[in-house]
């Protein structure tokens, strides 16, 4: 009896082996273990042993079934393994060729320039204010401390509407507008980005259109420290952490002090190079402590009250910070020229 | 304003200060320069002595020249027909560099030259400066060269220039003396200005000339009289400083009145006295009067215009340009000397219209008064020593103007807090000398006594930036103000900016920036309204005129401009103002603008491709809407389109009913090609109240589907069938699809066929097929009905 069950045993183990597809195993399984199989047989021939022995063949058998129920499960996992891995071989594709164009557009990198600049100065606790680009000549030139006829004008050739009326030549009517606005006469931070126009001929630096962004503080006690360490995070936020900034004196008719801003260079670092012409500097924007005409004429009283002001002009900065040498390049849009400010920034090093 | 340093030289020591290094020092003052260089560049020049000059026995201009250099005698070949034995000369030597080239050793017709001897044509002057003869022949020397030495500094042509860039308000350095004060402020040097020596006859020019100012806008007239002059050239060093200065030198008479005005910033006018008359007005000119200038062109004059003039018309607009009538010319003998300060803002306009001069440039930005008198002396002594002129005494006098120095008061701490860094007093008063103003101090509290040449120092902060400025700026250190600490905003706008801007490139859009200005014809294109324009009182072009009402036109142009550059396919955008006049109100609405045209998505070599159509820009349009919060809120329609728009492909765009816009192809008039645009005034959007988010349960029960196609005539719109079909649907029926549309066989001609998935859904419970059916009938009887509609596949 146990001989049989263990030829049983080896039989069914060698025709597994030899089993190449889930049907064939199936099959087989049916064959042994089915009502009809030699396993089947085995446990009706059982009825026929003496008491002592059927409680041994009893074992015997069950670990029989067992044994062939583990063969078999463990053969379909392999079997189903198998097929598995042939289908995933099968479906294998060639991962070289192209992807589809998934489009996304672009920010124009003026607008780049501009929101970094508008972070930086919210985060300072700055409000983004606008104002109207068909301006009154009061606003644009008057309540600045340039009265009619001012011979700083000239520096500002204007695109006229009527005598009274003009396209701004500049976004520093905004600081009188806000100003005017704030009956309260309080303190005031804002920052105003915008188009402006000038009677120039469009050349490789000249736009008869281009953007400007105006900063204004206005507060007791507030000093030119205020405006460098204000300056020196513009600075590191636009061309690195390393960057200093310097004063140099100059005139604005709406501040006193007037003051030129350079940054130290991103490229060479101040050692000199082409893009600072030598010199480890950049020019990047004209600042200065509010005149006390304008703080008057838009009702602060400037025995009390004192402010700084910059304006800085977002095509100069996106020129310098992405090597562009054609002012024009922004206003044509070539879409070659877009796209390639469609990633995140990086970093040089 | 150029600045020559042999010029400043006589009023500031320079000694041990290299010019460049000083132009670096004025930029640290507020004085920026375009360029700094010396008069000639030319090197390797010396004076040479034509020992004996031969003619080339095989060239018929060439001369051979034996020239003693100095250090050795050289053999020169001299094409210049002037050359002669015994002159003294100017020799290029060999490794000389000239602005045509470096000098080498050479064989000219078979004989060797060592050098060049040069004219003056080929030491670099600017053309301007230079005579006929002096392209014509070689320069010859005068006696008292000394061979050997450098050739340009005998002739004074060794100078260093700086040419300043100079700013609106430092009118004070549009004169040497001035500079020589901001020189001698960054330095701390003394100024020395010139003693003026005059030698006057016992004639008195107030006993022969008489003098009417009859308008405010001259506040100071003074004149004075020289008789007896002799025209000629002017001395080397007048014509040197001239020329450093960038005027070109005429004669001595002219040259004097230059060289005082570069010295002082005072221009004067020279009149032959003979032609002017007894008697001088200055007055305003009429509308009705005429004068011819000195550059011989009649001049309709306007009242705005000062002129001076004698009883019988204007000879000369004040400031700005003299008559020819009363010219200083050849046969000149008696000279009447203008010095006089007119009101700048009428020589602006005047000079505006006619011409931008030295002397115009500074009446327009003011001249002391200090200095008037200063000048007029001046120009008599040098027309004493330089044109044997006899000055007369007296001065022809009109005189308003206050020329006391100006007091300002300013506290340290005032100084202090503007600076926001510590200075001392003891810093203040070693700043406040260097300047040249005088100052008492009493505690903490300076009166400072500004002199009337600082035009532009008059209230206590221009003081604080001068002690700025020479205390150096850079010793300011930077800290952020802490007196109000709270979160920044961002504008209305430019949130819904920034969230339009990054929601359209998700789309696949590109921002792009375009000109404001547009020509009158392109201005009128795509206006939905009609809006009466802005238009520019003087345009540069005819292409920029008018501030646009449109983007279109001009993102039609960004898209000819990438097609042109063989790129097709072109999804762009533009966000900003459209502008407009109404009500005598100039009007910019917010507005946002798009183009679409070609491919939208691809993969070529899959076959998949996505092409722009009127339903993908209406799709970016909605996609957008949607985002923006007005879902259900927007609607389209097809009345009133503008004829830029294709008639059957285009729509307006409507929010909670009002018109906002527009979407469409664009009319084949316009562009040949496939494209697409939209325009939406964004104005109502940024008013509109968007209801907050809010989460609505899941359904929990299944929904039912069901199709249906209907046949309708051509004409009837989805939107007319959805309307029904949601109007008979009731609240069960939560969603409404087109899942086909179809036209050909087995449809009419005139017909088309609409297929819907509707599906229905309670959100308490399952509905039964029953009830579902009772409304789907409903609806198909509706349809038929409403829509004289046929069912398809019955």
């Amino acid at each position: 009896m146990k001989e049989r069950v263990e030829n049983l045993k080896k039989e069914i183990k060698e025709k597994i082996e030899k089993v190449i597809s889930l049907k064939e195993l199936n099959d087989l399984k049916v064959e042994y273990l089915g009502k009809k199989g030699p396993i089947n047989e085995l446990s009706s021939m059982m009825k026929e042993l003496p008491v002592d022995e059927k409680k041994e063949f009893g074992r015997v058998l069950n670990e029989l079934k067992a044994e062939v129920g583990t063969l078999f499960d463990t053969a379909r996992e392999a079997l189903e393994e198998k097929e598995l891995n042939e289908k995933l071989e099968r479906e294998k594709i060639d991962i070289t060729l192209p992807s589809s164009k998934i489009h996304v557009g672009s920010i124009h990198p003026i607008t780049k320039v501009i929101e970094e600049i508008e972070d930086l100065f919210v985060s300072m606790g700055y409000d983004v204010v606008e104002g109207p680009e068909i301006e009154e000549d009061l606003y644009n030139f008057e309540k600045l401390n340039l009265p009619k006829g001012h011979p700083a004008r000239d520096a500002q050739d204007s695109f006229y509407i009527t005598e009274e009326m003009l396209l701004r030549t500049q976004t520093s009517p905004v600081q009188a507008r806000t100003m005017d606005a704030n009956l309260e006469k309080t303190p005031i931070r804002v920052i105003c980005p915008g188009k402006v126009y000038r009677r120039d001929d469009d050349d490789a630096t000249h736009s008869h259109q281009f953007t400007q962004i105006e900063g204004l503080v206005v507060g007791e006690n507030i000093s030119l420290s205020h405006l460098k360490g204000t300056l020196e995070e513009v600075a590191k936020k636009l061309f690195g952490e390393d960057r200093e900034v310097r004063f140099r004196p100059s005139f604005f008719p709406f501040t006193e002090p007037s003051l030129e801003v350079d940054v130290s260079c991103f490229k060479c670092g101040g050692s000199g190079c082409s893009i600072c012409k030598g010199t480890g500097w950049i020019e990047i924007l004209g600042s200065g402590m509010v005149h006390p005409n304008v703080l008057r004429g838009c009702g602060y009283d400037p025995e009390k009250y004192t402010g700084f002001a910059f304006g800085m002009g977002p095509e100069r900065i996106a020129m310098l910070k992405y090597g562009i040498h054609d002012i024009r390049n922004f206003y044509i849009n070539d879409l070659r020229f877009l796209e390639d400010f469609n990633r995140v920034e990086g970093s040089e090093e | 304003m150029r600045l020559s340093k042999s010029f400043l030289s006589d009023y500031i020591d320079l000694s041990g200060i290299p010019y460049s290094e000083l132009a670096e020092k004025m930029v640290f003052a507020g004085n920026e320069y375009e360029s700094i260089g010396k008069l000639c560049n030319a090197t390797g020049l010396v004076v040479g002595y034509v020992e004996t000059c031969e003619n080339h026995p095989e060239s018929d201009h060439l001369h051979i020249c034996n020239v003693n250099i100095g250090s050795e005698t050289v053999q020169i070949l001299c094409g210049a027909p002037n050359v002669k034995a015994g002159e003294k000369v100017i020799v290029a030597t060999v490794g000389a560099e000239l602005p045509g080239g470096v000098i080498k050793k050479a064989k000219l017709a078979g004989m060797e030259s060592n050098g060049m001897i040069c004219s003056l044509a080929e030491l670099g002057l600017e053309s301007k400066y230079l005579k006929e003869e002096d392209h014509a022949g070689i320069h010859i020397l005068g006696e008292d060269a000394k061979v050997g030495e450098d050739a340009l500094h005998y002739l004074g042509l060794d100078d260093e220039v700086i040419d300043f860039e100079l700013t609106a308000d430092r009118a004070d350095l549009l004169s040497v003396i001035g500079m020589a004060y901001e020189v001698g402020a960054i330095y701390n040097r003394k100024v020395v200005l010139p003693e003026i020596k005059l030698h006057e006859t016992k004639e008195n020019i107030n006993d022969q000339m008489r003098l009417q100012v009859q308008t405010e806008n001259c506040s100071i007239y003074l004149g004075k009289l020289v008789k007896n002059v002799i025209i000629k050239e002017s001395p080397k060093f007048i014509k040197n400083r001239l020329m450093a200065s960038g005027i070109r030198p005429i004669n001595n008479v002219v040259d004097i009145s230059n060289y005082v005005m570069l010295e002082y910033g005072q221009p004067l006018h020279f009149f032959d006295k003979n032609r002017l008359g007894d008697e001088v007005i200055v007055r305003m000119a009429t509308d009705e009067e005429t004068l011819i200038t000195l550059d011989n062109k009649e001049r309709a004059l306007k009242d705005t215009d000062i002129v001076i003039a004698n009883p019988t018309g204007p000879v000369a607009l004040a400031g700005v340009m003299g008559g020819l009538e009363t010219e200083i010319e050849l046969d000149t003998k008696d000279i009447f000397i203008e010095a006089a300060i007119f009101e700048p803002t009428h020589i602006r306009y005047t000079s505006k219209a006619i011409i931008r001069s030295e002397a115009s440039n500074r009446y327009e930005k003011g001249v002391d008064p200090y200095r008037t008198v200063l000048a007029l002396n001046r120009a008599c002594e040098l027309l004493e020593l330089y044109a044997e002129g006899e000055v007369c005494s007296g001065v022809l006098t009109h005189d308003t103007t206050n020329k006391e120095d100006k007091k300002i008061e300013v506290s340290l701490e005032s100084i202090e807090s503007v600076l926001g860094m510590p200075i001392t007093k003891e810093d203040v008063c070693e700043i406040l000398p260097r300047l040249g103003f005088e100052y008492k101090i009493k505690y903490n509290i300076f009166e400072v006594f500004v002199p009337t040449r600082r035009l532009d120092v008059n209230i206590k902060e221009d003081l604080i930036a001068e002690i700025g400025k020479i205390y150096g700026y850079n010793k300011v250190v930077g800290t952020l103000p802490m007196d109000r600490i709270r979160k920044g905003t961002y504008s209305k706008k430019a949130k819904l900016e920034r969230t339009i801007r990054r929601h359209l490139n998700a789309l696949g859009l590109n921002q792009v920036i375009t000109y404001s200005l547009l020509s009158e014809e392109e201005a009128e294109l795509f206006v939905s309204k009609k809006k009466d324009s802005v238009i520019l009182n003087s345009p540069m072009s005819e292409d920029r005129k008018i501030m646009r009402k449109s983007f279109i036109p001009s993102l039609l142009h960004v898209y000819d401009y990438n097609v042109a550059r063989n790129r097709k396919d072109v999804s762009i955008f533009e966000t900003g103002a459209i502008y407009y006049k109404e009500n005598e109100t100039y009007k910019e609405d917010f507005t946002l603008s798009g183009l679409m045209s070609g491919v939208y998505e691809e993969n070529t070599w899959q076959g998949n491709k996505i092409n722009i159509d009127f339903y993908l820009i209406k799709g970016i349009v909605e996609n957008l809407l949607c985002f923006l919060g007005l879902t259900n809120r927007y609607q389209f329609d097809t009345e009133n389109l503008g004829k830029e728009l294709h008639p059957g492909m285009s729509a307006r765009i409507l929010i909670d009913r009002e018109v906002v816009g527009f979407i469409g192809r664009v009319h084949p008039n316009i562009s040949k090609k496939d494209v697409y645009v939209f325009e939406i005034n964004l104005e109502k959007v940024l008013e509109l109240k968007v209801k907050p988010i809010k989460f609505k349960e899941i359904p929990k029960f299944p929904s039912v589907k069901k199709d249906v196609a209907f046949i309708v005539k051509k004409e009837v719109s989805s939107k007319e069938i959805e309307e029904i079909i949601k109007k008979t649907g009731s609240r069960m029926l939560t969603n409404i699809d087109v899942f086909d549309v179809y036209e050909g066989e087995n449809v009419g001609e005139d017909e088309k066929s609409i297929a819907y998935a509707l599906t229905f859904s309670d959100s308490n419970r399952t509905l039964n097929e029953q009830e579902v059916t009772v409304v789907f009938e409903r609806i198909i009887e509706a349809v038929t009905t409403g829509l004289h509609a046929e069912l398809r596949n019955k």
